[in-house]
């Protein structure tokens, strides 16, 4: 049984507040907790942290790399969603 | 440091075996040429793979098991401020083989795998950790040579291809300076101390700076994974480069503690700005990668010892967390 690895967790810090989580790494531990307290003493034994979260990497839905392509595709013919695309008649300001 | 991996015998390089195109190949080097970063997830030849899985996990190796020489003084540290500082010290050492660790698992080799390889004796770890600290003045010197050489080396590293392992040194770096500064710390209160302490720092800069140029892997000549490595961009500059760099940002600072570098060759050339030195006993080196250095077999012992201690630690923790479980569903 103590062969057996433990979870897999990811690790999110928030570095201080005003800031979103950032992916830091990862950990093995049993629980939750575990996962906790070895996150904190694995990623922020410097105090880069106010706030961590954890979750099971095994809970984590991601892309796939190999349909990048096509799965950002939609995105790429709607240059009219940037401001840039528009162009702004002489003489008009604060737009 | 530790990436003397990359210069040790591996399977025959197989690039181009099995489901590999040619096409796949090249549209890899041309992301690698673009100085794209490559993530877990994306396509990669198995060849880098199997590099980078060998490379990082031997780099983690080394990490754990460098904690031994230095755990071996934190209870005769001659202050509470060098001990806490050491305990320190050792804790990041943990703390960076925890971070490749992760690295090399986004590459689909388990922690578990890698553990066991380094328990059988299949996985190396670098040839450094395989000298004994006999003495406070060794704790200085491991910082100052063995960390500095680690840098020079590591530095490079956070540009690797590989975006995990990159990201991981990033850290790994921001962390070793405070390693290297420590050591060379503790060699200035020794230097500026008595003659025996005095005496005590040339000893251990006499036992160490051979080792510490050897770290760096063999020479350009005999460096057999080199090419592919550079051409993959997990490895920026040649060993003998590196090993030069050290020695030219090294030898001033040994000047400055007053210490002798033990290496009659030694000499500065004004021609081309570097350091010369003398020839580098690469029979020792083998030696040591071999498993016959002075504390291959202590260390190893060791190793496997605290895994088997361990064993109810994991036992323990895993079936408290099933009992938790088990309660949180009723």
């Amino acid at each position: 049984m103590s062969d057996q690895e433990w979870p897999l967790y990811e690790v999110f810090i928030r570095s201080k507040s005003g800031l979103s989580h950032r992916h830091a790494g990862s950990i093995h531990a049993a629980d939750d907790q575990m996962a906790l307290d070895a996150a904190r003493d694995t990623y922020t034994r410097r105090s880069e942290g106010v706030s961590i979260w954890v979750v099971r990497s095994s809970q984590i839905v991601a892309s796939d790399p190999a349909e990048t392509a096509a799965f950002f595709d939609p995105a790429q013919d709607k240059i009219y969603r940037h401001p840039t695309f528009y162009d702004i008649p002489d003489g008009v300001e604060n737009l | 440091m530790y990436t003397q991996g990359l210069d040790q015998k591996d399977k025959p390089a197989a690039a181009g075996q099995g489901t590999e195109t040619p096409e796949q190949l090249e549209a890899f080097q041309a992301r690698i040429d673009a100085e794209e970063k490559i993530e877990a997830k994306d396509w990669m030849p198995e060849a880098y793979r199997r590099t980078l899985i060998r490379q990082i996990s031997q780099h983690a190796h080394s990490e754990i098991i460098g904690m031994q020489p230095e755990g071996n003084w934190l209870t005769r540290a001659p202050t509470l401020k060098r001990k806490a500082i050491l305990l320190a010290k050792i804790q990041d050492e943990a703390g960076h083989g925890l971070y490749l660790y992760s690295a090399a698992e986004t590459l689909g080799v388990s922690r578990d795998q890698m553990v066991a390889d380094l328990l059988n004796g299949k996985a190396k770890y670098s040839s450094i950790f395989n000298y004994p600290a006999l003495t406070w003045a060794d704790i200085g010197t491991i910082g100052w040579l063995v960390d500095g050489a680690a840098i020079m080396n590591q530095i490079p590293l956070c540009r690797c291809s590989y975006g995990p392992y990159s990201r991981a040194m990033i850290r790994i770096c921001k962390e070793e300076s405070f390693h290297q500064r420590q050591g060379f710390d503790i060699l200035v209160s020794l230097c500026n101390g008595t003659d025996k302490q005095k005496a005590m720092a040339q000893d251990a800069l006499d036992r160490w700076w051979w080792p510490s140029l050897m770290m760096f892997g063999p020479s350009d000549k005999d460096s057999k994974h080199s090419a592919q490595s550079m051409a993959w961009k997990i490895k920026r500059f040649s060993n003998d480069e590196l090993r030069q760099k050290f020695i030219d940002v090294t030898v001033p600072q040994a000047e400055f503690l007053g210490l002798k570098v033990p290496d009659d060759k030694l000499a500065f050339d004004e021609s081309t700005g570097h350091y010369r030195h003398g020839e580098i006993d690469w029979q020792e080196f083998l030696d040591v990668l071999a498993g016959n250095g002075p504390c291959n077999r202590q260390r190893m012992a060791k190793r496997c010892k605290a895994h088997d201690d361990g064993a109810w630690v994991r036992e323990a923790a895993r079936a408290y967390a099933t009992k938790h479980t088990a309660k949180h569903a009723a």
